[in-house]
């Protein structure tokens, strides 16, 4: 007789992990587990905040806690932002125009969103993925992928160590307690797997795709569950019999590349449960700029330089604000008849300090400032970096 | 002014000048080279009324006078005659005539009463340096100049007399905060009052040009604002920067106890080789230094990570630094023999580096949080 091999299994209540074939927790009795083979070797997860904009509403106003709440704006031409679980048992879900929705769910509460509100929300949840790891992809207020590889959780010594999975289990633990909202986390080793595994069991769900079932699971869902595949895709698709992505792997890829070009590689890949997309750090701040338009044109370079000042400090303080740091700074001159001219020069570090942006754009504004008249002038800081590598010790101002 | 020159030695005498002229120039005379002819040479002339410089080469003159032209312009013309050319210039009526071969050309002039003159003032400290010498200040240190203009007294070479072991030497000390350079020759006779002047890097950069083809020894004069080195066919004249440099020596740690010897060839290799795979604004590499060995790291989350091991000469507990790997690898370019030795206190400590067999330069490193 053979062993089986053991698997993993996850408390979700007191996160400990053992290897175990009983689902329920060998530590604590819990029933809350998540039990995978592979548990202890998956490191890409999707984290997708359940009915983010109506829990924070139900969390600030409790006694909304049981009853149906939709939020969007009301009126004729409203459409449902966020329905919560107990409105969606009644059938409104996003994107749904909100008369329609009312039709389905008459004593639902309509709240309109505060965005200002959900965005600081979001930046506490994204608080506590830091302290996981520094490789986060925010693809909205309330969803983001982690890279949990020790690869890209070395670069930080703040993050956490640990198995990806405990990590998780811990993070979704602090985002209950400490935010007050539940979330749905997948746990695959790619995006496509992970953002369809925090789809499988919400809300607060927790679940796992692994290498052993990736193609039996995949066969069974619809090709639209593809990143990519819309209405259309699906059609063309459907013309030569392929619905589910089980039969889009039976399809060979060069026939897939034919018909659909480079997506058709992607396609073959994503039906197979290949994805090779890298969690890319929240870096779609490419750039930080300010600009100032003179009241009158000038070819002083004392009033260039002048205006300039005051823009440098606003970028070094948004720069601060979002974590971020600048390796190339940017002069922008547009000249009395709209030609726009732009100077650029490179730092030797990253730099979130206004007085260093100030003085390589003095000496740009030096250089161009020839006697032609400008009616703007503008400074700008690209090749955003983090903002761990500005400005790095000095050996005159630590000592 | 008529006369008539080697497109080779214009060009090289022109290439000596024309780099101090600005791009771009608010006052036009500034903008131009100013050729002066006289016995059988011509001086050429070109200034940015900080840094000055005359280079002198050998023409036909038939005729002497003075004129000043455009020199990016002239300088654009001559790179782009051919090798070999006769150069014809002829000046009349405010119009400079250049003909070479089948060529033409008829360029603006500006008069040269208007063409500032730096050259003034008297300085009072002269004493020769050989050219071997001055490359060595140069070339060890400049690269450690600040451009943060915030810091203008950093921005600069700090030139003065020093005492080590009880002998006085002349050292040039740069340093952006980031890393210092500390590089000393013996003082050389007359040199002994010198005050301590800070030399601004764009002449730095032209001074170093002049050195490559000159083997003698350079005349230096030098007051509390003003320097001049004088070589056989040119002479730069620069102001000094007003400023104090900081007392550089208090940031040079004297107590580090950790001391590293490695071969700076295979330890300049493998930084560089790592360091493919760093941040490429960050550009940190990781050094971990246990008995004898070193183990050189990078990662970074979109391209992967790299380690390398090196043999080196350690004996203590483990320590773990950060540095900017470009910053190691502008010291180690400097260093000529062999042998390499850091000391290190902690990670978070200026680290000391030397040429084991040349104790006449050090250089400061600050490490970087990894």
């Amino acid at each position: 007789m053979t062993v089986e091999l053991e698997n993993v299994v996850l408390c979700l209540d007191c996160l400990d992990l053992s290897r175990s074939n009983i689902s329920s927790c060998s530590a604590c009795g819990s029933g809350r587990t998540v039990m995978h083979s592979e548990l202890d070797r998956l490191h890409i997860a999707h984290i997708d905040c359940d009915a983010f904009y109506a829990s924070v509403e139900k969390r600030d106003e409790p006694s909304l806690r049981d009853q149906p709440v939709i939020i969007g704006h009301a009126g004729a031409r409203g459409v449902v932002t966020t329905a919560c679980y107990i409105a969606r048992q009644f059938g409104p879900s996003s994107a749904m125009p909100m008369f329609k929705a009312m039709q389905m769910c008459p004593q639902a509460v309509v709240i309109p969103p505060n965005m200002v509100k959900y965005r600081e929300v979001s930046k506490k949840i994204r608080l506590i993925f830091l302290d996981a790891t520094p490789v986060i992809q925010s693809i909205s207020l309330d969803e983001a992928y982690l890279d949990l590889s020790d690869n890209a959780r070395g670069n930080l010594t703040h993050a956490a160590e640990g198995t990806p999975a405990v990590v998780l289990g811990e993070v979704a633990r602090r985002i209950e307690k400490e935010v007050g909202i539940t979330v749905s986390i997948g746990l695959s080793h790619n995006k496509f797997l992970a953002k369809l595994a925090s789809d499988l069991n919400k809300p607060r769900g927790y679940s796992v795709i692994g290498e052993a079932e990736k193609l039996s699971f995949l066969a069974s869902l619809s090709v639209k569950k593809i990143n990519g595949v819309g209405e259309i895709t699906a059609r063309r698709l459907g013309e030569f019999g392929v619905e589910t992505i089980g039969q889009l792997q039976l399809v060979p890829e060069v026939e897939l590349i034919s018909r659909f070009g480079r997506f058709g590689r992607r396609l073959a890949g994503f039906a197979k449960g290949h994805d090779l997309r890298a969690v890319e750090e929240n870096c779609h701040v490419k750039s930080v700029s300010a600009e100032k338009t003179f009241l009158q044109n000038t070819n002083s370079i004392a009033d260039l330089i002048a205006a300039v000042e005051p823009l440098c400090g606003r970028i070094a303080q948004r720069l601060g604000h979002a974590g971020n740091a600048g390796g190339t700074v940017n002069l922008k001159l547009k000249t009395a008849n709209f030609k726009i001219l732009t100077r650029t020069r490179q730092l030797p570090h990253l730099t979130q300090r206004a007085d260093i942006i100030f003085s390589q754009v003095k000496k740009l504004i030096t250089r161009e400032a020839d006697g032609r008249f400008f009616r703007l002038i503008g400074v700008g800081v690209s090749d955003i970096g983090p903002a761990a590598h500005a400005d790095p010790p000095d050996l005159f101002r630590t000592i | 002014m008529k006369l008539i020159i080697e497109r080779t030695d214009f060009l090289k005498s022109l290439g000596h000048v024309q780099s101090v002229v600005e791009r771009r120039n608010t006052i036009p005379i500034l903008s131009n080279v100013k050729i002066d002819a006289g016995d059988g040479a011509v001086k050429l002339n070109a200034t940015d009324m900080d840094l000055d410089i005359v280079d002198s080469t050998t023409a036909k003159v038939s005729t002497p006078g003075a004129i000043t032209v455009s020199a990016h312009t002239l300088y654009d013309i001559v790179r782009k005659l051919p090798d070999g050319a006769q150069i014809d210039l002829d000046a009349a009526g405010g119009e400079l005539i250049l003909t070479a071969g089948r060529s033409r050309f008829t360029l603006q002039c500006l008069p040269t009463d208007e063409f500032p003159v730096l050259s003034g003032g008297e300085l009072p400290h002269t004493f020769p340096l050989g050219a071997v010498e001055l490359r060595k200040l140069i070339d060890r240190s400049k690269f450690a100049i600040s451009t943060e203009e915030t810091r203008y007294y950093l921005n600069g070479i700090y030139l003065h007399k020093a005492e080590r072991n009880s002998t006085v030497f002349l050292r040039a000390v740069a340093t952006d905060g980031h890393r210092l350079a500390s590089v000393e020759v013996p003082l050389p006779p007359g040199a002994g009052k010198i005050p301590g002047i800070i030399v601004p890097r764009k002449a730095v950069i032209e001074l170093r040009k002049l050195i490559d083809e000159s083997a003698d020894d350079v005349q230096v004069s030098l007051s509390d604002s003003k320097i001049r080195f004088a070589f056989d066919n040119a002479i730069l004249t620069s102001k000094l920067i007003d400023g104090t440099f900081p007392d550089y020596e208090r940031v040079i740690p004297s107590g580090n106890d950790k001391t590293m010897q490695v071969e700076c060839k295979t330890f300049s290799e493998a930084v560089d080789r790592v360091s493919a795979i760093s941040n490429e604004k960050s550009k940190a590499v990781k050094l971990v230094l246990m008995n004898g060995l070193l183990v050189l790291s990078a990662s970074s989350p979109e391209h992967g990570t790299a380690t390398e091991e090196v043999e080196v000469s350690y004996q203590g507990e483990k320590i773990e630094i950060g540095f900017n790997s470009a910053y190691l690898l502008d010291i180690t370019r400097q260093i000529e023999g062999e042998m390499a030795r850091f000391s290190m206190a902690d990670s978070s400590s200026p680290t000391v580096m030397r040429e084991i067999d040349d104790d006449n330069a050090l250089y400061v490193l600050m490490p970087m949080r990894v």
